[in-house]
């Protein structure tokens, strides 16, 4: 559902391109320097949820971004769910109103991961609210959103070093950081983690400009983290996630127990890695 | 053939909605030559104001030349909008009659290349690094859009990306008429395409953005790799030298001493940051702080630099 929403916008981006022989151009992008309206969101929230109602974010969810976008390509943004409520976050949906691929990712957490934190990087293509959509056990939705600017100056939402990116496809690097919380359970420790993998993450908007065909889109579309049988969080990824996939995030992790990542990006290329985690770390 | 129409139309559609503002513009552009100065035997650049690009100062940012040889000129960055690359021309012509055969483009950014189309009833050969024409499709169509609400619509319509059409895959030499440039491409550093320009008759070398002084450089390829060549830049023996920004001419080589310590001082407080484990949000906002008094336009270019040290350094 998620892939084909995004495929199909692309699909009438690229095909509207071809029949006016023009180049990229949202009108939405250059002159409101201004906060938008809710102009695009309602006209893209059908295609995302449906007829369902989004409530706001009822202390369920926070998001924090910088108010200007200071590198294009690397905009970092901040989730925090809240466990004191009664209902677990099934599921978050991250969203880019102005992106051409606004749908950046869709997390879905493990029925006992206690995932209280996720911070990731995004692609911010202009003036732009970055809404996060919790999914709530009952089936509810809730939204929380924060406005960022576009970045000034010549910083553009690509690959930095694209030799670079290639070279090391598929390379992943995991950081533990030590917590001093004790979880509710006494099984488990309050555990914050770092997941990073390189990979491009390319657009596929951009136009070779001889043949005027689409280089075709190379990104992490999926992406497993579980430790030992239990599911930490999966996500499906779009283009709107930064080069070199980076995902912070705060569980209740089990000493002793291994960490595994499983990643597969649209060339069918899947990247595996293991980490066993000491309990000592933890 | 229709594009020469569309954009003869264009122009001229520039030029009647212009109207009021349209006669000033008119006037600068008839007598308007950019103010050159000659900084050696046949080298001429223009120095760019050290700020953002916007309609005021029509993209005039950034440090722009050419040389003059004994058949030919070559250009070194064609500027900021094709307003600016007219004005170029127009100082050119001031000087010499001889064709232009070469316009080098030291990188990708639009203050570098939005001028390209001014050149091209000159028939020149529009020259960069290898990687130039890829990071142009990538990013070309972004800039255009992301440039249009600060540059202004009239500035915008007569600006196109127009790609290289010899690319430098190490180091090559442009012949200009009894005088030779020296062309090289560097690994990925300010961007993945920088190239630098050196005079062998005057020694004089044109950096392009591998050097900032006093503007505070800006980072959109490899720190390290920045770093790691600066060694390599330090030892080209020039006369003296165009920084992509800053005093035009610089010396050579202590241009780049200031730069180096910024980028030691970046460095060190992202890594230092990465160690500890504090997030990127909150890193960005100290890294590099230390340097605030040493820089022009510091604000609007340093959490950006940190920002991308740190994604960088992240995978040391």
């Amino acid at each position: 559902m998620f892939e084909k929403m995004i495929l199909q916008r692309r699909d009438i981006i690229i095909a509207a391109l071809a029949v006016a022989g023009v180049l990229v151009s949202q009108p939405s992008v250059a002159e409101d320097t201004s906060s938008p309206g809710d102009a695009t969101w309602n006209s893209l929230k059908g295609d995302v949820f449906g007829q369902r109602p989004i409530g706001n974010d009822g202390g369920i969810i926070s998001i924090e971004a910088p108010k200007r976008a200071e590198d294009a390509a690397i905009v970092p943004v901040d989730l925090r769910f809240n466990t004191a409520k009664d209902q677990r976050i099934k599921a978050v949906t991250l969203i880019v109103d102005e992106n051409p691929a606004p749908v950046a990712a869709v997390f879905k957490f493990g029925p006992d991961a206690g995932v209280t934190h996720l911070a990731t990087r995004l692609r911010v293509n202009a003036y732009s609210y970055v809404r996060a959509i919790a999914e709530t056990e009952d089936g509810k939705l809730h939204m929380t959103q924060a406005f960022v600017k576009a970045s000034g100056g010549c910083s553009a939402p690509a690959t930095k070093n694209a030799d670079e990116a290639m070279a090391n496809l598929g390379k992943m690097k995991l950081r533990v950081f030590s917590s001093k919380t004790l979880s509710s359970t006494s099984m488990t420790r309050v555990t914050d983690m770092q997941l990073m993998i390189r990979h491009p993450n390319n657009s596929g908007l951009q136009m070779d400009q001889v043949t005027r065909y689409y280089i075709p889109a190379h990104f992490i579309q999926g992406l497993t983290v579980s430790q030992g049988d239990r599911l930490i969080m999966s996500m499906e990824g779009g283009i709107s996630i930064s080069e070199d996939p980076n995902f912070r995030f705060e569980f209740d992790a089990k000493p002793g127990e291994d960490i595994k990542v499983e990643a597969a990006d649209t060339e069918g290329k899947k990247f595996e890695n293991e980490w066993p985690v000491a309990t000592s770390s933890l | 053939m229709i594009r020469a129409n569309r954009r003869d139309f264009l122009k001229v559609a520039a030029f009647c909605s212009l109207c009021g503002t349209g006669a000033a513009y008119a006037k600068t552009g008839a007598a308007g030559a950019l103010p050159v100065k000659q900084i050696a035997d046949g080298v001429f650049a223009f120095a760019g104001v050290p700020a953002m690009m916007n309609g005021g100062n029509r993209g005039e940012i950034c440090n722009l030349g050419f040389v003059i040889g004994e058949d030919a000129v070559a250009v070194i960055d064609s500027g900021g909008s094709v307003a600016e690359g007219r004005a170029l021309i127009d100082a050119i012509r001031a000087r010499t009659d001889r064709p232009i055969r070469y316009l080098i483009n030291t990188h990708m950014h639009p203050d570098h290349i939005f001028g390209n189309g001014a050149f091209d009833a000159e028939k020149v050969t529009i020259v960069g690094h290898r990687n130039l024409r890829r990071a142009l499709e990538s990013r070309g169509d972004y800039y255009l859009e992301s440039y249009r609400s600060s540059m202004g619509a009239e500035l915008m319509q007569d600006i196109r990306i127009v790609l290289p059409t010899r690319l430098v895959a190490a180091v090559e030499e442009l012949d200009v008429g009894k005088r030779k440039l020296t062309l090289q491409s560097w690994k990925p550093a300010h961007t993945d395409n920088d190239l630098t320009v050196f005079d062998q008759k005057t020694k004089v070398l044109f950096t392009g953005d591998l050097c900032f002084a006093e503007h505070l450089p800006t980072l959109d390829g490899s720190l390290l790799g920045w770093v790691g060549q600066l060694d390599m830049l330090r030892a080209i023996e020039a006369s003296m030298a165009v920084p992509g920004h800053g005093p035009v001419p610089s010396p050579w080589p202590d241009a780049l001493e200031r730069q180096k310590r910024y980028f030691d001082v970046l460095i060190g407080d992202v890594r230092k940051a990465i160690r500890e484990g504090v997030p990127m949000m909150e890193a960005v906002k100290t890294a590099g702080e230390s340097e605030r008094g040493n820089w022009q336009l510091f604000d609007d270019y340093n959490q950006r630099n940190a920002t991308a040290a740190y994604a960088e350094l992240e995978w040391q």
